[in-house]
């Protein structure tokens, strides 16, 4: 008790950086702009107009379809990492960790110059007489590049959890009649829920707000709940409508964790 | 303790053939060959590093043999997995599952086993009554001491009625008079279940208290093979005396027909399969040093350097002129400084050849 001056930095830059700014997000949300404090639920209300429910519902469709895509195709990454030789494990590791020192920007810039009609793709299959495919401005698009993006976030937390996990629990499970299959079924995925947990939460909120990667490979076309606040504050200005927006994002992703944690595995791992 | 129950132990169950087993070019276990009966209570003693686990683990399937055959009633189960073998471990640290309470862990066998619910309650409840755990059903593993973890792991495998069951140094992490209460209870339950029991301990004294038979092992080579009585009494070579209880070790000459001369003095012995003037070493057990207050009772005097009260016994210090120390085990204490007279009888002294490559063991 006697450190706990060391907390006050900490303190004053959560204050000043994160609950000042939610408290003016919140403030803006419930105030006619440029009105002082003349309040108004009209920006709420906007935000359930069907238009904006069906940007709504679209961001949260197409971060649950990465987030489960992550899921499948990082789990299996996580168990092979976990599982290789200390060696291996280390220039593996590097590997998946290189990419992310590259620029978020570029990394998805360059899926455009990859996938766009006189792109990569499409010169190739060129040469072979198919196409050009309009790969880009769908939801696939999309979807793809929040899957490359995030899934690391994905592989880490479950790699974590499976590497601390006890082998001699695997050997238990096989020495009671658990053949490889069941012991993972009913131990080794058990057990690494907290990982994945951890990771479905990671993934699944930054693809939940993202603007960026719709822009890009979405085109204007594709609009999710992120492209639409950026829109307000940037663009039409509208900061009361854009802060409800954040608001109810805000909402959606606390009730997604609340979700998750009711599951009562977080007691093991947690969040990273 | 005596072999009374050996009339219990009944045909072989588990035979080891020639295993041979390396990790990365290194030798961990070498020509091993062990039989093991029905209902025989085997332990598998030895330091770390012996290759003792080793031994249990390709019993138990978890590793196999780079050379060898393990049988299993009569049948060759090398490539066996362990989720097929009809046996089941109690793990060191007991591997008990986090995320399953009490009940879940012991049904884990039988549920994978597709039993029904009612044989499932059934069995998971008389095994919780076997290992008096009676009532915690619905405990998280968290929640359990480690005697109470120790139980259930044991109830966890016996509760699938294998027929061999495999301990790796199960009692390792309990307190003394939690492990001696085991001890008897592990006895107990072995002989109430009629299955055989293969135990790994680097602990003399529980092997001695529990086993119908001892393996004594040493850097991956079966030291000896016997009765607790027998590897006490006969222990065939000096790492045996000195791993099996403490000795006193000493080189001695045989002379001729049961007579050996050693600390300076000679000495009539029982051992005979020796040639005269061959070099020796002598075990003595603490225990069997004889001592006397009046120095000229004795064949041999040393002075009293230390004394310690072990409860049962004094453990006591006592250095001859010639500079060797000797450890006595009596009841009868004499106090430091005093010199005694120390004697042996010829039952209680045991000659071994010399080891070409001898094992480093100093009189202790």
């Amino acid at each position: 008790m006697k450190r706990n001056w060391l907390l006050y930095p900490y303190v004053v830059w959560m204050i000043l950086f994160t609950v000042v700014p939610i408290l003016l997000v919140f403030y803006y949300s419930v105030t006619v702009q440029g009105g002082g404090f003349s309040l108004t639920m009209a920006h709420y209300a906007r935000v359930f107009e069907p238009l904006y429910m069906s940007v709504i519902w679209r961001s949260i469709q197409l971060a649950l379809v990465s987030t489960i895509a992550c899921f499948i195709l990082g789990y299996p990454v996580a168990m092979i990492l976990a599982n290789s030789p200390d060696k291996q494990q280390f220039s593996l590791i590097v590997l998946f960790v290189v990419p992310m020192w590259m620029n978020f920007l570029a990394r998805t810039y360059a899926w455009l110059s990859i996938m766009e009609n006189n792109g990569i793709i499409n010169a190739f299959l060129g040469l072979i007489g198919v196409g050009p495919l309009s790969l880009l401005y769908n939801a696939g698009a999309v979807v793809l590049g929040m899957v490359y993006n995030y899934v690391p976030f994905m592989v880490f937390p479950i790699y974590t959890v499976l590497r601390k996990l006890d082998p001699s629990l695997i050997e238990a499970a096989e020495d009671l009649g658990a053949n490889p299959v069941r012991s993972f079924l009913k131990v080794t995925f058990p057990l690494s829920l907290p990982g994945v947990l951890s990771g479905v939460t990671m993934v699944f909120m930054p693809s939940v707000t993202t603007f960026a990667i719709s822009q890009l490979l979405g085109g204007g076309q594709f609009t999710l709940i992120g492209n639409l606040i950026e829109q307000q504050y940037l663009r039409t200005y509208d900061w009361g409508f854009g802060s409800a927006l954040s608001i109810i994002l805000m909402i959606i992703i606390l009730i997604s964790m609340g979700l998750m944690s009711r599951s009562n595995v977080y007691e093991e791992g947690g969040l990273i | 303790m005596t072999r009374d129950n050996l009339s219990n132990v009944g045909a072989e169950m588990i035979r080891l053939v020639d295993i041979h087993k390396e990790f990365d070019g290194v030798t961990v276990l070498d020509r091993i060959n062990l039989s093991i009966a029905k209902n025989e209570f085997v332990t598998l003693l030895g330091p770390s590093g012996c290759g003792k686990t080793t031994m249990l683990r390709i019993i138990g399937g978890f590793e196999s043999a780079t050379t060898g055959d393990v049988l299993f009633d009569g049948e060759r189960i090398n490539d066996i997995p362990a989720y097929q073998r009809k046996v089941n471990t109690v793990f060191q640290r007991y591997a008990l599952f986090p995320h399953l309470n009490v009940f879940e862990n012991i049904a884990f066998g039988l549920r994978i086993a597709k039993k029904d619910v009612k044989e499932i309650r059934d069995k998971v409840q008389s095994a919780l009554e076997l290992v008096e755990m009676l009532g915690f059903e619905k405990r998280t593993i968290q929640s359990l001491s480690g005697g109470q973890q120790q139980r259930v792991a044991i109830a966890r495998a016996v509760v699938n009625e294998p027929k061999v069951l495999l301990l790796d140094e199960p009692l390792a992490a309990l307190d003394l008079k939690l492990r001696k209460e085991m001890q008897l209870e592990l006895k107990n339950m072995q002989k109430q279940l009629g299955i055989t029991f293969v135990f790994v301990t680097h602990d003399q004294e529980e092997a001695l208290t529990m086993s119908d038979t001892v393996v004594v092992m040493k850097e991956g080579i079966i030291q000896q093979i016997g009765s607790p009585i027998n590897v006490y009494n006969e222990p065939t070579n000096i790492f045996v005396a000195d791993f099996i209880g403490e000795s006193i070790i000493l080189e001695g000459r045989y002379l001729e027909h049961c007579m050996v001369e050693f600390a300076g003095q000679k000495f009539p012995c029982v051992d005979i399969d020796f040639a005269p003037m061959e070099q020796v070493d002598v075990v003595i057990r603490p225990e069997d040093v004889d001592i006397a207050d009046d120095p000229a009772e004795g064949v041999l005097q040393a002075k009293v350097s230390s004394v310690v009260f072990k409860g049962v016994h004094y453990e006591m210090l006592a250095e001859t002129d010639d500079g060797l120390e000797w450890m006595i085990h009596s009841t009868t204490m004499a106090p430091i400084g005093q010199v005694i007279g120390m004697s042996i009888k010829p039952d209680n002294i045991h000659l071994m050849k010399k080891e070409t490559k001898g094992p480093e063991v100093t009189a202790s």
